[in-house]
């Protein structure tokens, strides 16, 4: 319940931040909002010498419209991003996929850079930003790249963030207009999804145009079921128009076997969840 | 000094009313005082080294890094301490040739359970001695492991090689031998050619009770007596544990239990945290505090149920019961806990249930494994009991396409039988199985929802809704001293109470029974107002503290108010008779002509009278009272109880399952529970509502999983599942009252008969949705995961293993991975 | 060790604290406001919830230094309680009898009263998702929904007023009986 002992500091600026990170090198560890990474600290999972905190860094916080894209600063609060209008109006399916994620303390508290960078593959944002096609804006001492969100996730808890770097805001493609649902599956309300699938839809009349179908938890990444997008286009917002194209939905993935099910069961819910999901973002009935 | 009294009849009398509690004033405010909240001056703290094996032998402790560390005061092991660490003790060998392994709190040879402690290191703040703990270097040697109950039952591994097995104690109950009923084999023989015979096993997965606040302990050796503050159940117990195994006085060891955030048994025991504890307080004479984190709390704090259940069940082909065999293997861990290995036992009796079997056979092999030792869960046995009977009854229900009530009530006992002496050879004293299902039913609304379910069943529907029933009994108020002398028990079943008169009117009731959230302070005074007269307000509750209530048997089982409260109503009445003779003096009058009513005593047919406080204040001036008698109304008694007490209910669930997912989702929950008199509504509904969540929990969620190496997989609240208010619902409880007739306030035991009603009725319902499908079991917890296995035909859905996946990057798997905030 | 000065429940605290202890081993070790509780080291259990700069979070899930320059409160703070004064969700819990060992109910309580800032007139299902970050043992829920619901009726918007606005000076059985 007690970490050990570190070292603190709180940067005002990315500069600085960037600085102490290429100071401290592998002995630091950034906090953001520190939701998953205090559990590890306390659980002495990890030790880290310094404590680099980005939370006195105001020009990370914050949505803005940037033209065909909203922007979201990395260190802004989960609560903020759930109730921010442009996030609502123009990347429904990050909202939907906030509204639930941990519980209301944590997303006080909890920023939506950090649990991206955090990279867990049951997190709740990742395969929002992967159907979206998110960017990463990512800052090191040689300036600041993009990443997108194909490229962003690595592995389980790697993300293509360097050594020196921190990642300062993510970039979200306008998806104004678009229906979105998030389809979590979980045994008790505080659990780390199961599997979950987050899905958006462009609709012409009662026909999916295009859509987009993320997976939680199906892998070591996050991932974006392309496959499903493409067997959806064209077709009715009906159960039978849909199910074929989720039939697809666990088509290459490697899930995790645990207490909550093995492989081959999440890939069932993969299944079921995406028809769900889709249907439910197109509005239509039996999902 | 108080002149006038409120009166307490009629529609003002306290029992029965919906009191606010007393306790939570402070709870609400954060003026509590939790075990943790204790700051002594010159306190030292302690963190433990506990052992990553399941069974190793401990090779060598190199604690000289850790010594060196800042402001640590001292690092131990069990060799340090040696005898003075004393041991744990096993209460209850419930044969005479029971194996029982020796139980030091800290071993110095070898470790038996991952968990074990195996040094501890004493620094001047807590994240010192956490700090220093990481530096106590171990070396084991690791031993195989006896982990699956059935392979440790056949002693391929042996948790213990000294001992030679690991089966500790065969226990058995016969009806026809004990001379309470028939054969079993023979009556089972008799279906197989012309009745039925259903045959099922069933699994009690492994529970950790997860109370809310974690153990502490506070031991303060300064002084005359050792003052020991733990967040036990029991103090009295506690005590007397240490200075049996210690040699240290009883009389110079006090035990308080302060606030203590929960237990439902788990708290009942005498740990190897507080044995250490006291002993390096003793050794540096200096006060120490311990207090677990979360993991440690789950990884060392006792377990409950995990019992394999063989059962057969005979009837005749009406539906009519025969007989009913029960096979149980139970897991004790690797030591025999304080009251372990008659854990299983408390539920011997209870198989029987309600019904009148005319035969009935129990055996039990409590077996050792290398895992955390087992104890006390909420319900201890009866859950474990209930629910094989509910899900056997249902299932022979389902075999003879008969209604789950109707086959029910067949079978039980009828209103108008009681008394009724059971197979068991339990008298049950009251009862309305009648009354309290036709009450349950219109609550539930059992009709409209049979009918949903088959409008779902024909349609198709892909949500299927599932009906479970159970129609629970217990026995509770643990109990006749005698009874328990019969069953090898070391203790009595008594409880002690003393009431004190103050000078100014108040009064102090002392109870022997220690309260951990139950509302003892606020029942007690309740009981007292109404019996002695006096205002509710100006009772004081007193407990938890051996020096204050220096005699009692602590809190478990259901008994604090069917015992202690029995053992209240006795001093009370002995504060009265007391007084009686003093009043007669005061109002010179004959003690024949005096009557006490209202907290009065008054002079039959005249307008002359003295209240029971005024008295209390004259005989603390003590100027003017009869020869002969003391001045003093102060009283106490120890009551021990005759018979234990059969609170039933019937209890109705309603579950939707998604036959797509399997996941599953409670729709209602209607009970109606006998429990007798009823003192406090408001505290009766919420040990209801909690019994039952607790109770759902072991269907739905809960469940201690260890991988092939003996580590818990399930050690922390990210994998250990309990319930929030999302994952929950409203309950429908109402109650119907066949006052006890064991103890003269006609009370039952309320605190476990939601969690062990509600088990069987969830799985029944599971099971009652998907029956239709060819599905007769689904394996507890029920996970979406077991359900659809079942429904795809794969048997009862399989043993859980794998290891949890971990949400917080154990190693080192780039130092991105960590990069701040996520969820 | 590192400077911090914030504000607990009204009054001005200043400290020096080593960059490793939580938001809740400083108040409750520092400052003796042992009112908030440990329950768990995943920050699963909830027990622990304040408010931070007015919105909850959990204790044990904030650095001190993180809180320096910040406005806590505790369930000590919550109400004024040297009047007797109760906030109308500490009422509610009372009344609703929301509680039996005590140990979840601060952090319950504070949770509560975010909760219906938040949302002023919420749902049962709004409540019961509003409180998923807490762990309760004892009560199975039912009569804490109950009691959020209550406050939500007693005091319309019963959000982050300090007590006895509503009533002010009635012990919570005077107003039940």
């Amino acid at each position: 319940m007690i970490p050990a002992a570190f070292d603190y500091v709180a940067p005002t600026s990315v500069e600085d931040a960037v600085a102490a990170l290429a100071q401290h090198g592998d002995e630091a560890k950034i906090i953001a909002g520190g939701q998953s990474l205090l559990p590890v600290l306390r659980m002495r999972l990890n030790a880290p010498e310094m404590v680099i905190d980005l939370g006195r860094i105001d020009t990370l916080r914050g949505v803005r419209d940037d033209g065909d894209a909203i922007v979201i600063g990395a260190m802004t609060p989960h609560s903020v991003v759930g109730s921010d209008p442009l996030v609502a109006q123009h990347a429904g399916l990050v909202a939907a996929a906030v509204e639930h994620l941990a519980d209301a303390q944590v997303r006080h508290r909890g920023t939506f850079g950090g649990a991206l960078a955090h990279a867990d593959p049951a997190g709740d944002l990742g395969a929002p930003a992967r159907a979206l096609g998110a960017e990463f804006a990512i800052a090191g001492s040689g300036g600041t790249r993009t990443v997108s969100a194909d490229d962003f996730f690595v592995d389980l808890f790697e993300t293509a963030i360097g050594e020196d770097e921190i990642l300062t805001e993510v970039r979200i493609p306008k998806h104004t207009g678009w229906g979105s649902h998030y389809e979590k599956f979980v045994r008790v309300a505080h659990q780390w999804p199961i599997v979950a699938v987050a899905a958006s839809v462009r609709m012409e009349g009662g026909t999916i145009a295009e859509a987009r179908v993320g997976l939680t938890n199906m892998g070591s990444t996050p991932l974006r079921a392309r496959q499903v997008e493409d067997a959806l286009a064209g077709q009715p917002a009906t159960p039978d128009g849909v199910r074929a194209a989720a039939e697809l939905a666990a088509d290459g993935t490697e899930p995790p076997s645990d207490l909550n099910g093995d492989a081959g069961y999440r890939r069932h819910l993969a299944r079921v969840l995406t028809r769900r999901a889709v249907l439910a973002a197109a509005g239509a009935d039996g999902a | 000094m108080t002149a006038v009294q409120e009166p307490a009849v009629g529609a003002d009398r306290e029992i029965g009313r919906e009191r606010r509690r007393k306790e939570d004033a402070r709870l609400i405010t954060g003026r509590t005082r939790w075990t943790d909240n204790i700051v002594l001056p010159g306190m030292l703290h302690l963190a433990m080294v506990r052992s990553p094996f399941a069974h190793a032998s401990i090779v060598s402790i190199d604690t000289s890094e850790a010594e060196e560390a800042p402001n640590v005061v001292a690092v131990l092991t069990g060799a340090d301490l040696g005898e003075a660490q004393g041991a744990c003790i096993n209460a209850w060998a419930i044969t005479e040739d029971q194996v029982t392994p020796p139980h030091l709190p800290m071993p110095s040879d070898r470790v038996a359970f991952a968990g074990e402690i195996v040094a501890v290191v004493v620094a001047r703040s807590a994240a010192e001695a956490r700090d220093a703990a990481e530096l106590v270097d171990v070396e084991y040697d690791e031993l195989p492991a006896a982990l699956d109950l059935k392979e440790a039952a056949a002693d391929t591994v042996l948790a213990h090689p000294d001992l030679g097995t690991n089966k500790s104690a065969f226990w058995k109950f016969d009806s026809a031998e004990a001379g309470t009923g028939g054969d079993v084999d023979e009556a089972i023989a008799a279906a197989r050619t012309d009745g039925v015979v259903i045959e099922r096993e069933y699994r009690q997965q492994r529970l950790i009770p997860a109370f809310m606040e974690p153990r502490s302990v506070v031991v303060d050796p300064t002084g005359e007596q050792h003052t020991i503050w733990s967040a036990t159940q029991v103090p009295h117990i506690l005590r007397f544990a240490i200075a049996a195994t210690t040699g240290v006085p009883e009389s110079k060891i006090r035990v308080i239990a302060p606030d203590v955030g929960g237990g439902f048994g788990g708290k009942l025991q005498q740990t190897p945290e507080e044995m250490i504890a006291f002993a390096v307080g003793r050794r540096l004479g200096k006060p120490v505090k311990y207090t677990e984190t979360r993991s440690e709390s789950l990884l060392a704090a006792h377990h409950g149920r995990d019992q394999w259940q063989k059962l057969t069940l005979s009837a005749e082909k009406d539906g009519t019961v025969t007989g009913f065999k029960v096979e149980l293997l139970a897991d004790l861990g690797a030591y025999v806990a304080i009251v372990g290995g008659g854990v299983p036992v408390l539920g011997a009796f209870m198989f029987n249930a309600i019904y009148k079997f005319p035969a009935y056979q129990f055996n039990c092999q409590t077996v050792l494994t290398n895992k955390t030792w087992t104890d006390a869960y909420r319900g201890a046995g009866r859950p474990e009991a209930t629910y094989a009977v509910e899900r056997m009854m249902s299932e022979l229900a389902a075999e003879l396409g008969m209604d789950p009530l109707e086959l029910r009530e067949k079978n039980w006992i009828k209103h108008e039988e009681f008394p009724f002496t059971t197979v068991a050879g339990l008298e049950y004293d009251t009862g309305n199985y009648e009354a309290a299902t036709a009450k349950a039913k219109e609550l539930f609304g059992y009709d409209e929802l049979r009918a949903e379910q088959a409008r779902r069943r024909e349609s198709g529907d892909p949500v299927q809704l599932g009906i479970g029933v159970s129609t629970f009994t217990e026995m509770c108020g643990l109990a006749p001293s005698r009874v328990l002398g019969q069953l090898n028990y070391g203790a009595g079943g008594w409880e002690h109470a003393s009431v004190r008169m103050l000078a100014t009117g108040k009064v102090e009731v002392v109870t022997g029974a220690s309260a951990h959230g139950q509302g003892h302070e606020t029942a007690f005074s309740q009981i007292v107002a109404d019996r002695l007269g006096v205002p509710f307000d100006d009772v004081e509750g007193l407990h938890g503290d051996t020096q204050i209530a220096h005699k009692g048997l602590d809190t478990y089982g259901s008994r604090s108010l069917v015992v202690g409260g029995e053992a209240l109503v006795k001093a009370v009445d002995k504060v009265i008779e007391k007084a009686r003779p003093i009043a007669a003096h005061l109002l010179e009058a004959s003690v024949d002509d005096l009557e006490f009513a209202d907290g009065r005593f008054s002079v039959r047919g005249t307008d002359s009278g003295v209240a029971i406080t005024e008295i209390a204040t004259a005989v603390f001036a003590a100027h003017d009272y009869p020869e002969g008698v003391e001045p003093s109304l102060d009283s106490e008694a120890t009551y021990d109880p005759v018979n234990f007490n059969y609170p039933h209910g019937t209890h109705l669930c309603a579950m939707e399952v998604d036959t797509e997912t399997g996941a599953v989702r409670m729709r209602k929950y209607a009970c109606v529970d006998d429990i007798g008199t009823i003192i406090n509504p408001l505290i009766v509904s919420g040990q209801v509502h909690g019994g039952l969540v607790q109770g759902i929990a072991q269907a739905l969620w809960e469940e201690a999983v260890y991988d092939d190496a003996g580590t818990l997989v399930s050690g922390s609240f990210v994998d250990y599942l309990l319930p929030t208010a999302a994952d929950t619902i409203s309950f429908d409880v109402d109650h119907t009252s066949s006052p006890s007739i064991t103890n003269t306030l006609g009370t039952k035991g309320v605190g476990e008969a939601g969690t062990i009603a509600s088990t069987p009725a969830v799985i029944n319902a599971v099971v009652d949705a998907l029956r239709h499908l060819g599905v007769d079991d689904v394996r507890m917890p029920a996970t979406p995961s077991r359900v659809y296995a079942a429904i795809q035909g794969a048997s009862a859905g399989g043993a859980t293993d794998g290891a949890a996946m971990p949400h917080f990057d154990p190693a080192e798997p780039g130092r991105s991975s960590t990069e701040g905030a996520g969820a | 060790m590192a400077r911090i000065t914030l504000k607990v429940d009204g009054s001005t605290v200043s400290d020096d604290v080593e960059p490793r202890m939580l938001l809740v081993q400083y108040l409750r070790e520092k400052l003796g406001k042992t009112g908030t509780v440990i329950g768990c080291d995943t920050s699963n259990c909830g027990a622990c919830t304040v408010h931070l700069d007015g919105t909850s979070v959990k204790s044990c899930n904030v650095l001190a230094v993180q809180a320096d320059g910040r406005e806590v409160t505790t369930i000590e703070g919550l109400a004024d309680t040297v009047d007797d004064e109760l906030h109308p969700v500490q009422e509610a819990f009372r009344e609703c009898r929301g509680l039996q060992c005590g140990f979840c109910t601060p952090g319950m309580i504070m949770q509560s009263v975010d909760l219906l800032k938040d949302n002023p007139d919420p749902s049962e299902e709004e409540i019961r998702l509003g409180l998923e970050g807490n762990l309760c043992r004892c009560t199975g829920y039912h009569n804490i929904v109950k009691a959020v619901q209550q406050a939500a009726g007693q005091s319309g918007a019963a959000g982050r007023h300090r007590a006895g606005a509503t009533t002010a000076g009635a012990p919570a059985e005077e107003v039940a009986e």
